[in-house]
């Protein structure tokens, strides 16, 4: 993963001094280094690696903000407590859901967003670039409002607007259950974050070489080969960076399930029952063993991309 | 391009179009509708009134609205700032100084990027508590940089790289010291680049919601998100939800006239970061 995004610096790099023998500019370089980036490197540190260290050992107490007397150690119970519960089962697999559906349409859709942009008009370019960065730059709460409002019992215009469509009608209630909880709250996620994705496909695309277009359309390739021979294989690179940060995004799903549902009936992601056990039920030991397993979640998965991802980038420089 | 396939890229971008501005037309449309229009089941408000908008500013709800406006846009330009100083300093580093841990820094912003947030909101929530800051400013400021930083320093050494770094060696032959050329040559070709991270870097401060919700409880501090999510109307008999689609549209309006001024720009600032390499 690092590898594939990291800034070529072999353009800008000054040539270094040979080994062993370092002279006093490049010490002088190397200080000045630290000394500029050092103060960021260590405020990331401190607002991330230092409050999930007071997680881990706070998840080893049985520790309520409400009876903090009686807080005790109580080793690895807070993890068993949460692993054997339903409701945490529940929430991965709600999590997991929404992962794969939206991530899964995000890349199509953005895919085929990306396409159009490429092939509009230089006239219309603006307009649709500029339609495409507001959904992003919306805030998610607003956006989850937007869609609850819409198809909301009291609020909405989508019971009308589709009451012809199949098991649609004026008293369907979509905040009323599971299935078509989850369905809106896609919905919306898929509505924010698309344009995120096409715009990173759209990098992607503009990477492709025109040479290996136009040779293939020589040989007679049709237009779907093309795609799928041509541009698609050559832009792994791209699709995979965007596949990774809108997988962890989605994971990490909080905002919307909270503004939509509030995570009733069975709705509530990983996140909302961290933050309900923390927040809500000041349970802080077991809020906390929640949020770290949340984080070693986000982890396992940043390590499964990143072990497939290097044997893409291979591929991908293997072909040129 | 022939006439035929033309019309069709031309449906398809009004189509985009139409995808990306529908639910935000829907939004402003809901908070023109009077309360008795709300449930109406249609789209468009029958009689269109600005009520929902002096509920909000001189109203009942302007006590919960008008304070959050304030704090967000001061904790956010506050952690915006912060992170472009210490973003600004590191991507230079990363992106002309020889030195180790590079890749070391690189990768720490990599990591901080893809935290979730609410392991983040957990411990500190209860710390917060002890040392004062919940409820406050910099407990809000402080977090705001895990967020807004690792996507600075990627997008700023992204717009660094591409600096013509002859003209900083030029000015060095002439006897300016390295700190000279960074300061006299090199700050005015970043600076577009160094404005445009410092956009993302705003909006995504201004879409933060599980710090806002978790690390505040009043007016003293609670940014417009969270505070959208305690709406209640102007009594409590009230549906909130024009007043609450009031508010998300004056919300909306700073995005989209940053997005309508600079989008060429926050578009090469969103893939450059990401893509190339």
């Amino acid at each position: 993963m690092t590898q594939t995004t990291l800034p070529p610096v072999e353009k800008t790099q000054p040539v270094s001094s040979p080994r062993g023998t370092i002279s006093d500019r490049a010490r002088a370089e190397r200080k000045l280094g630290w000394l500029l980036a050092g103060p960021a490197f260590v405020v990331m540190l401190l607002v991330t690696a230092y409050p999930i260290l007071q997680a881990v050992y706070y998840s080893l107490f049985s520790y309520r903000l409400t009876d903090p007397e009686n807080r005790s150690f109580n080793g690895l119970s807070n993890y068993w407590v949460v692993l054997t519960d339903p409701l945490w089962w529940q929430s991965v697999g709600v999590t997991l859901l929404i992962t794969v559906i939206t991530v899964a349409v995000e890349l199509v859709l953005g895919f085929a967003l990306a396409l159009v942009m490429v092939k509009a008009l230089a006239s219309l370019r603006p307009v649709v670039r500029a339609a495409i960065l507001i959904p992003y730059a919306v805030i998610t709460v607003v956006s989850a409002f937007a869609w609850q409002f819409a198809f909301n019992l009291t609020t909405g215009f989508v019971n009308s607007w589709f009451a012809w469509l199949p098991g649609v009608s004026d008293t369907t209630d979509w905040f009323g259950g599971t299935g078509t909880s989850l369905f809106v709250i896609c919905l919306a996620e898929i509505w924010k974050t698309t344009p995120f994705i096409s715009l990173l496909l759209l990098a992607g695309l503009a990477q492709v070489p025109e040479v290996l277009q136009e040779a293939a359309k020589v040989d007679g390739a049709t237009r779907w080969q093309r795609m799928w021979r041509v541009t698609i294989p050559n832009m792994k690179a791209a699709v995979m960076v965007a596949l990774l940060f809108r997988t962890l995004d989605a994971f990490r799903v909080f905002d919307s399930i909270y503004i939509m549902t509030a995570g009733a009936n069975g709705t509530e992601s990983v996140s909302f029952l961290a933050y309900r056990q923390t927040i809500a039920r000041v349970e802080i030991g077991l809020g906390s063993a929640v949020s770290v397993l949340l984080f070693l979640a986000v982890v396992l998965i940043a390590f499964l991309f990143i072990k497939g991802f290097k044997v893409d980038l291979a591929q991908a420089r293997g072909d040129r | 391009m022939s006439t035929r396939s033309k019309v069709w890229w031309i449906v398809g971008s009004i189509l985009i179009i139409v995808y990306c501005l529908f639910p935000i037309a829907w939004i402003v449309s809901l908070s023109f509708k009077a309360p008795s229009d709300i449930s109406n089941g249609q789209f468009l408000p029958t009689d269109p009134s600005w009520g929902n908008y002096s509920t909000i500013l001189t109203g009942a709800a302007s006590d919960l609205f008008l304070p959050a406006l304030r704090n967000s846009f001061g904790i956010c330009l506050i952690a915006t700032f912060i992170s472009c100083i210490l973003s600004m300093f590191a991507a230079y580093a990363i992106a002309r100084l020889d030195f180790p841990g590079k890749k070391l820094i690189l990768g720490t912003a990599l990591a901080v990027a893809i935290f979730p947030v609410i392991s983040i909101v957990t411990p500190l929530f209860n710390l917060w508590r002890q040392i004062g800051l919940y409820d406050t400013w910099p407990g809000l400021i402080i977090p705001y940089l895990s967020l807004t930083l690792p996507i600075s320093i990627w997008t700023m050494s992204a717009f660094f790289r591409e600096i013509p770094w002859e003209m900083e060696q030029a000015a060095q032959v002439d006897g300016a010291t390295t700190w000279q050329a960074f300061r006299k040559v090199i700050v005015p070709l970043a600076a577009p680049g160094v404005f445009t991270t410092a956009i993302i870097a705003f909006f995504i401060a201004w879409n933060d919601f599980a710090y806002g919700i978790s690390l505040t409880s009043t007016d003293a501090s609670r940014p417009v998100p969270a505070a959208l999510g305690l709406f209640t109307g102007a009594s409590q008999f009230e549906d909130p939800t024009g007043a609450i689609a009031a508010a998300a549209v004056i919300v909306t309006i700073p995005v989209v006239v940053l997005v309508l001024l600079f989008q060429r720009r926050i578009v090469a600032g969103l893939t450059n970061g990401a893509v190339k390499g």
